[in-house]
């Protein structure tokens, strides 16, 4: 029996410490799988937990840990050939299908619904022998900066439980930032990796379209969609990109590129010489003084640190937000049409009138869609539909060009790009609900990448006050050209360790969260 | 308000078409034979039990993503080759967007202003040789859905209690062929769509891309039809006749809404555009959907696809590869052959070709080989309700058959037989020859006392030869055969009468 | 201000088959009218003065071609892996109530713009 104490280290260690540990025998991936679980348990439950995860699997992880543990205790060819983060425990975003757990995607539309077929990004991390703790909470389909919008309940921010944790992807940032899983998986359509990151203090990376296969993510808007890695560090973040990155058949927007060695680049920890770029478009108005103070800060250190710095003009950045929000809606729009009550998942008869499939299916719909996803469904379909999409659809994808113009522009005079992740910190739950354009005014510096289908990163830049006072984390963003993920975890892991000198990692100075166990 | 007549007792087809120049258009439907669907690696297989031929992909599970079938694509442009169309240098799949519970993700993939092939022609030959050009707006590759079962009384979808879905099909590959308006048809407009579809229907079999078989619905028919008052140049109103599937239907249907029409606008009425059904018992169409402004399919790009870029080598090596087109091989065997054109049509109408082609290659002559395949084995195959070609007779049999005749071995009477007992599964030939003792009665000293006999028997018929007229020895064979069991060679017979009777034959 | 009327947003969900109350149409029309009238700007970014020349559309992030797979079977479904989350089912087949729009029966991929109709947009 290990006790509480321990358990408080076992999770607060990274990923690539608990993997050394679980090599080296000084722990057993069943230790550390339960430490994970009890950290859920005392957690997330209650009326004032986290609720970071809709469904825990421990039954399932525990066995993952026992098997890893029997092959390293066993010695010979089996335990040389484990992945280096065998053992590790990991959690899923509740978009990515599972089989043997269920798969909601936040939406009432699929409760209940088990996936036959695993995603292949699960398929890679159950080769690898990680524990999967369980499905993380999420915007009803990804649809959301403040995981507010999920048929499961709100996720809370661990850095302040009355505070958003961000969006889509607030559970798997939340678990990952409060210990109840020291890596997560999670996806980024506009933002939904990265801006979650960004106000828990946590590192995300939106990995360049077709570096991570999306066979088994369900679909928001397919083009701009990307499954990436959750973590605490940097160098976390890039061992779990090298796990579920390559290419696969499956996915026909793959690419067919070797994976390069994150994990290497995130260690290089180097920006003498290194050329960044400033966003000039990605700062001023809309950005709090707080966060464009961590801005600046980060930029000295860089600069300190043998960085040049240069500034980049993106004009067109002023219509990404426009050509996010038609093309996503319309994509989505399409995507989530298989959602009928036909051959999965919920189906609602109308009370009264006659029982046709139409009205079956119009009725399944109303009740088992919330109303930011119908929002963007109608949107969507406006965007498209006859004598509407030259104007909004068509122009959308001309502005992705204007964009990538911009970018590879940037790309000329410098290396990678940099910019606050949000501009703001995690604000009160409830503040953004009902107003959808201020929601979406939270992705407008993540956006752009997504459009580019370039590589994007958060990393913690320190802490800032809100208008209100709190002290709440900070995201400072890299960019990189497709393909060039790799420049993304070097300047990130350099500015995390030029953060982290002389103090303790950000993520460590996440205050001490109340038991909810009863 | 006024009503406007939009139906009206039909006219008669001459009475139309002294009034009216018909134009028409077509989209043909081709269900490839790959092995797999067009998007996902299930199987394309036509007969199994429902929801078996199915995975993630084309069950349109959330998460999964459509990858193209590489098959499915060269065929699409072997096609468009074999319609004489231009290849798109570079093209993309769209979704089409439409809900019904038969389309798994409630659209379908299929091509919209990006179609592979465009631009092409096709030349018909019509039943007496006149070649008729029809133009080919496009073909273009998509996928076909599941298939539904109405339950309920009817058994049809009006008045259905409820509906099951079978997804084996959903996502077969299909190329969908689209003419231009056909204009100038006249009176042979019924005549040029059957030859429209049985030319499309030639050409997917010859490029084996396809099993082509209608009445599976392996090729079906859209036929659109629009009447144009004699010397306008301005086209009407269309109608959409959905599902004619056999090559008879289309030439009723075609038929048939050009009478309604016309019969329509002559009592100054006008046309709704709607989409008709074909009803084979009545030969008619009835009334379907009318088209309307909710037909917003909201078509864009598929975004889970990427495009198709073809080159002039890949092009042009399936280009190398190609048969020789069916109109252009047709030629070329009636020459060969030198059948009489009625000999000629009538093989090509029973569709044995191929099975009269590979027999000549096999050694048997062209008339021998017509012979057997246009008789004996077509009234086989049609007492037992199959094509001839399923029958299983192999050009070789035919061959050994032919040369048991050749031989004197057996008759032609026996050799029927011998077929049958063949197609029944008893062997070969020369094996049910020998296993029955069907041998012909070659044997002199047999045959002659059964020629003596007969002779004995019939005086009155032994007078007349005698008498000159040879054509009696007729009379003396029925008996003779009687006598041998049928295994005498007639020939033989009468060359034995007239030695027995010294007269020189 | 985009003009979306209530009667828009009833066709839109028509179109995507979603019932609406009254209610909910009215609300929905006020949230899209400032939704589009912030998104609209996009159509004058491409026409714009500043960008010379034609934009060509981008809808892949990375311009990748001919992504085929080989014509091999793979992963198959029994029919009861196939039912296994199928809200009703009756003899190996998906159920669903009646069905009135009876605009095919042979399916669907015999619908769509008909021959020599064009392809315009």
């Amino acid at each position: 029996m290990i006790d509480v104490a321990d358990n408080a280290e076992l999770i607060r260690l990274t990923a690539a410490e608990m993997a050394a540990k679980l090599r080296a025998g000084e722990i057993t991936s069943v230790e550390l799988t339960q430490a994970h679980l009890d950290r859920i348990e005392a957690v997330d439950g209650g009326e004032k937990g986290l609720n970071a995860y809709i469904h825990v699997s421990g039954e399932e992880a525990l066995a993952t840990a026992a098997e890893v543990d029997a092959i390293r205790s066993a010695g010979g060819a089996e335990a040389e050939a484990l992945h280096p983060l065998a053992g590790v425990p990991i959690a899923v975003k509740d978009l990515i299908v599972t089989t043997g757990q269920p798969t909601t995607a936040g939406s009432k539309m699929l409760e209940g619904w088990m996936s036959p077929y695993d995603a292949t990004v699960v398929e890679k991390i159950r080769t690898a022998k990680l524990p999967i703790l369980g499905k993380t909470n999420l915007d009803e389909f990804a649809m959301g900066s403040s995981t507010e919008h999920s048929a499961y309940g709100v996720t809370r921010n661990p850095w302040n439980i009355e505070r958003i944790p961000g969006g889509s992807g607030g559970g798997s940032a939340a678990a990952v930032a409060a210990f109840e899983a020291p890596l997560a998986l999670g996806t980024d359509t506009g933002g939904s990796i990265r801006q979650p990151g960004a106000v828990t203090g946590t590192v995300g990376t939106k990995p360049t379209y077709g570096s991570v296969s999306r066979y088994g993510a369900i679909a928001m808007a397919s083009s701009l969609d990307q499954i990436g890695p959750v973590a605490r560090t940097t160098e976390d973040a890039a061992l779990l990109h090298e796990l579920i990155a390559g290419h696969d058949p499956k996915d026909s927007t793959s690419l067919p590129d070797e994976v390069p060695a994150f994990g290497e680049a995130s260690r290089n920890q180097s920006v003498e010489g290194l050329r960044i770029g400033v966003i000039r478009q990605l700062q001023g108005e809309g950005y709090q003084s707080g966060v464009l103070a961590r801005f600046q800060e980060s930029l000295d250190a860089l600069k300190a640190a043998g960085a040049e710095i240069v500034e980049v003009d993106c004009t067109s950045f002023e219509y990404a937000l426009g050509a996010y929000y038609l093309i996503m809606p319309s994509e989505a729009s399409s995507n989530l049409a298989r959602f009928d009550g036909v051959r999965y998942g919920t189906r609602v008869t109308p009370e009264e009138g006659p029982l046709t499939i139409e009205r079956v299916m119009g009725a399944t719909r109303a009740a088992g869609f919330g109303e930011e996803v119908k929002r963007r469904i109608i949107l969507g379909t406006y965007a498209l539909s006859a004598g509407y999409y030259d104007a909004y659809y068509g122009s959308a994808q001309k502005v992705r060009t204007l964009i990538q113009r911009d970018f590879d522009a940037a790309f000329e005079t410098a290396d990678v790009l940099i910019s606050p992740t949000s501009p703001v910190v995690a604000f009160p739950l409830g503040e953004k609900l009902d107003d959808p354009l201020a929601m979406y005014l939270n992705d407008v510096a993540t956006i752009p990448a997504n459009l580019a289908g370039i590589p994007g990163i958060s990393v913690p830049g320190g802490l800032a006050a809100d208008e209100s006072g709190a002290e709440l984390p900070v995201g400072i963003q890299f960019l990189a050209p497709a393909r060039e993920d790799a420049r993304v975890y070097q300047a990130a892991g350099a500015l995390e360790k030029l953060l982290n000198d002389g103090s303790q990692p950000l993520w460590a100075q996440i205050p001490e969260l109340e038991s909810q166990e009863a | 308000m006024t009503d406007t007549i939009a139906e009206a007792e039909p006219l008669s087809y001459e009475e139309a078409l002294e009034r009216f120049d018909p134009v028409l258009g077509f989209e043909v439907h081709v269900e490839l034979n790959t092995v797999t669907k067009m998007f996902s690696s299930a199987p394309n297989a036509f007969g199994d039990d429902p929801n078996t031929n199915v995975n993630p992909v084309c069950l349109g599970l959330p998460g999964t993503l459509p990858v193209v079938n590489g098959t499915a694509v060269e065929s699409a442009i072997r096609l468009g080759l074999a319609l004489n169309c231009r290849i798109a240098e570079s093209c993309r799949f769209a979704r089409k967007q439409y809900f019904y519970p038969d389309t798994p993700k409630n659209w379908q993939t299929s091509q919209y202003d990006e179609p592979i092939a465009y631009d092409g022609y096709l030349d018909v030959e019509l039943d007496d040789g006149e070649i008729f050009r029809v133009e080919i707006e496009r073909a273009h590759m998509e996928e076909d859905a599941g298939k539904l079962t109405h339950a309920g009384t009817s058994g049809r979808i009006q008045g259905a209690d409820y509906s099951l879905v079978d997804y084996n099909r959903s996502g077969v590959p299909l190329i969908e062929i689209v003419t231009k308006p056909i204009v100038g048809a006249g009176e042979r407009a019924p005549e040029i769509a059957r030859a429209y579809v049985s030319a499309v229907r030639d050409i997917v079999k010859g490029l084996d891309i396809s099993d082509a078989r209608m009445e599976r619905g392996n090729v079906r028919c859209d036929a659109n039809v629009s009447l144009m008052p004699k010397g306008s140049t301005e086209f009407g109103t269309r109608s959409e006749t959905k599902n004619v599937n056999s090559m008879r239907a289309v030439e009723h249907a075609v038929t048939y809404e050009i009478r309604r029409h016309a019969g329509v606008l002559s009592s100054g009425g006008s046309i709704v555009q709607e989409t008709r059904h074909w009803q084979e018992t009545s030969r008619t169409t009835t009334s379907g959907r009318p088209k309307s402004d909710a037909d917003d399919y909201r078509y864009f790009p598929e975004p889970d696809l990427v495009p198709v870029v073809t080159t002039q080598d890949w092009i042009e090596r399936l280009r190398a590869e190609l048969p020789e087109p069916p109109a252009e091989r047709r030629r070329r065997l009636r020459e060969t052959w030198g059948y009489a054109d009625k000999e000629f049509r009538d093989v090509v109408a029973a569709d044995l070709l191929d099975e009269i082609e590979e027999t000549v290659e096999k050694g048997a002559s062209p008339a021998v080989a017509r012979k057997w395949w246009m008789g004996e084995i077509s009234r086989l195959a049609n007492a037992r309700d199959l094509d001839p070609a399923a029958l299983g007779v192999a050009p070789a049999t035919i061959i050994e058959l032919n040369s048991l005749i050749e031989a004197g071995r057996i008759n032609d009477k026996i050799a029927r037989q011998v077929l049958e007992f063949h197609v029944d599964g008893e062997g070969s030939p020369e094996a049910i020859v020998e296993a029955r003792g069907l041998e012909v009665v070659s044997d002199d000293g047999a045959l002659s006392a059964a020629v003596e006999k007969a002779m004995e028997e019939n005086p009155d018929v032994v007078e007349k030869v005698k008498g000159g007229k040879l054509k009696a020895i007729g009379a003396l064979i029925g008996p003779v055969m009687k006598e041998t069991k049928g295994q005498a060679d007639a020939g033989k017979v009468r060359e034995i009468v007239l030695e027995k009777l010294g007269i020189e034959g | 201000m985009s003009d979306i009327s209530r009667a828009d947003v009833e066709h839109l969900a028509k179109l995507a088959h979603i019932s609406m109350t009254e209610h909910e149409l009215e609300k929905m029309a006020g949230e899209l009218a400032v939704i589009v009238d912030s998104v609209k700007t996009v159509a004058d970014a491409v026409s714009s003065a500043a960008v010379s020349g034609d934009v060509p559309a981008t809808s892949h992030p990375l311009p990748l071609t001919n992504v085929f797979r080989e014509d091999v079977v793979g992963e198959v479904f029994t029919a009861e892996q196939s039912l296994s989350n199928a809200p009703d089912a009756e003899d190996g087949r998906f159920k669903v109530p009646a069905i009135l729009d009876e605009e095919s029966e042979q399916g669907p991929a015999l619908r769509g713009p008909a021959a020599g109709e064009g392809s315009e947009r």
